[in-house]
């Protein structure tokens, strides 16, 4: 039998072969797949966020570990999609109009996806157009956004104004975050919901879905 | 220590300069445009931020090189003319700084991360080595290594630089952990100083941040390891955006009245990072001549 609670503890310490390998005997002996991830992985995923916001994580931990969720994930993604089930979310992500940084962008990306959505990631240079017709043609209930230059930030206002143009405000919410960003920010530009980190972002992306 | 740092410490605090970006942008830099290649584009607007900090009181001076390294250059398609880039860079600054001022080539972070894979180290390396031996070409001085966040990639570096000889400064950004004394990546002031010093730098320290107060603490630490004077470089605190632009309320005074706190703590330089402009300089200048420090 697939030891289980050695894949939450190859997520949490970042070992990928070891939570690909457990995923892939446990999916072979027949473990439903569903709570191989609600059981396990995200949990190990939420403990990586704790132990990330409690200074005890780093970047690099971070990565690993959304490094071992996605080796697992790709045992689970095909199984799921047979079964039917869904992801708790649909998140189109990228950095914003003008701004070529991405180191940010996809640690959000990696602990979204560890966190049980599907991410959608435009990459870097994204216009407010891009974003829109993304979520639109996806079904995404989250557009997220990341900026790491002061200059570039107001492509982020663009996109919750075209957003609001479109007529999907509401039914599309938006999230942002890097490093000049703030709270006071999003409520200036009308923004769904911020985060100062990759760990907080899961949770109020969970928020903005109602999961 | 190198002997050309050795000099200037005569008098420390030695004062460096300010932001460069926001000055270029004032002067027509399009936003989300990359700087680098204004040195071939548009060399007197550079030589002009240059000078405004030769003016203003600077020692050492820096070059619009930030992002001038090949890996960073390619997301622009400009990675085949980084040694002009870098090249002409250093030479605009030096036509600034005549013999009033030091020159020191900066060279900044590639946007990935060797620590976790991002990057092949042999390339890194590469990119580091044109990078600095086109600044050399060029008249540099020395080196600034500035606003690393992964400790790997300062390492490679300062490993490239110090083949060829002039002295080095090695610095990260500090202001994650408790009491933001870690860079994201969760190095300490002691790892870095540790580090880089094994590499081949001859002075380490810490630039860009959340303001001088705040990177007290690192300066601090980054001496008590380092045994030498520690460049220090901060932003004009965290940015509000008023109408799309970013606005800083650290005013030169108050900037550079906290600035003058930390030769107290182990600060051996002095100088600005985000949201500073020669004004500021100009301000840590009056104060040092006076000796409040």
């Amino acid at each position: 039998m697939a030891d289980l609670q050695a894949l939450y503890t190859a997520v949490l310490e970042g070992n990928k072969n070891l939570a690909a390998e457990t995923t892939r005997e446990a999916l072979d002996e027949g473990a439903n797949p569903e709570e191989l991830l609600q059981k396990y992985m995200i949990p190990a995923m939420d403990e990586v966020g704790r132990l990330f916001e409690e200074n005890e994580y780093f970047v690099p931990e971070l990565l690993i570990s959304a490094r071992a969720m996605k080796a697992a994930l790709e045992y689970i993604r095909p199984k799921l999609a047979e079964t039917g089930a869904k992801p708790i979310g649909k998140v189109v992500i990228g950095t914003v109009r003008g701004d070529l940084h991405d180191i940010g962008k996809n640690l959000v990306a990696a602990m979204l996806e560890g966190g049980g959505f599907e991410v959608i990631d435009l990459g870097v240079d994204v216009s407010p157009e891009k974003f829109i017709d993304a979520a639109r043609e996806q079904g995404a209930q989250v557009i997220a956004m990341s900026a790491l230059l002061t200059t570039t930030m107001p492509g982020m206002k663009s996109t919750v104004e075209a957003l609001t143009n479109a007529g999907l405000k509401g039914s599309v919410r938006t999230m942002i975050g890097g490093a000049p960003v703030t709270q006071r920010y999003a409520d200036d530009i009308g923004a769904d919901a911020f985060s100062d980190n990759a760990s907080g972002a899961v949770r109020i992306a969970r928020q903005l879905v109602g999961a | 220590m190198h002997p050309v740092i050795e000099a200037l410490l005569h008098t420390a605090p030695v004062l460096t300069d300010g932001a460069w970006g926001t000055q270029m942008q004032q002067r027509g830099l399009p936003i989300g445009a990359p700087p680098d290649p204004w040195n071939l584009d548009w060399p007197d607007r550079v030589q002009e931020v240059a000078a405004a900090y030769v003016a203003a009181g600077a020692q050492i001076i820096l070059t619009n090189t930030f992002g001038a390294s090949s890996v960073l250059l390619d997301r622009h398609a400009l990675a085949d003319r980084a040694v002009e880039i870098n090249r002409a860079g250093a030479a605009i600054s030096r036509a600034a700084a005549g013999n009033r001022a030091k020159v020191f080539g900066s060279i900044g972070p590639t946007g990935k991360l060797p620590s976790v894979g991002d990057i092949d180290a042999d390339l890194l390396y590469a990119a580091f080595s044109q990078q600095a031996a086109a600044l050399a070409e060029g008249g540099v001085d020395g080196f600034v290594i500035e606003t690393m966040c992964d400790l790997a990639e300062a390492v490679a570096a300062v490993r490239a630089a110090h083949r060829i000889g002039l002295p080095i400064v090695a610095c990260l950004t500090y202001g994650a952990g408790q009491a933001g004394a870690r860079t994201v990546m969760g190095t300490t002031p002691e790892q870095a100083a540790t580090a880089l010093h094994e590499a081949g730098a001859d002075i380490v320290g810490a630039n860009c941040g959340q303001g001088p107060a705040d990177m007290a603490m690192v300066i601090e630490r980054l001496h008590a390891a380092s045994g030498r004077p520690v460049w220090a470089k901060a932003n004009a605190g965290l940015p509000r955006i008023v109408d799309g632009v970013a606005v800083y309320d650290v005013t030169p005074e108050t900037f550079a009245a906290a600035m003058a706190q930390l030769p107290a703590v182990g600060a051996g330089f002095l100088g600005g990072c985000c949201g500073t402009a020669p004004e500021f300089i100009q301000r840590l200048a009056e104060r040092i001549v006076k000796g409040e420090h």
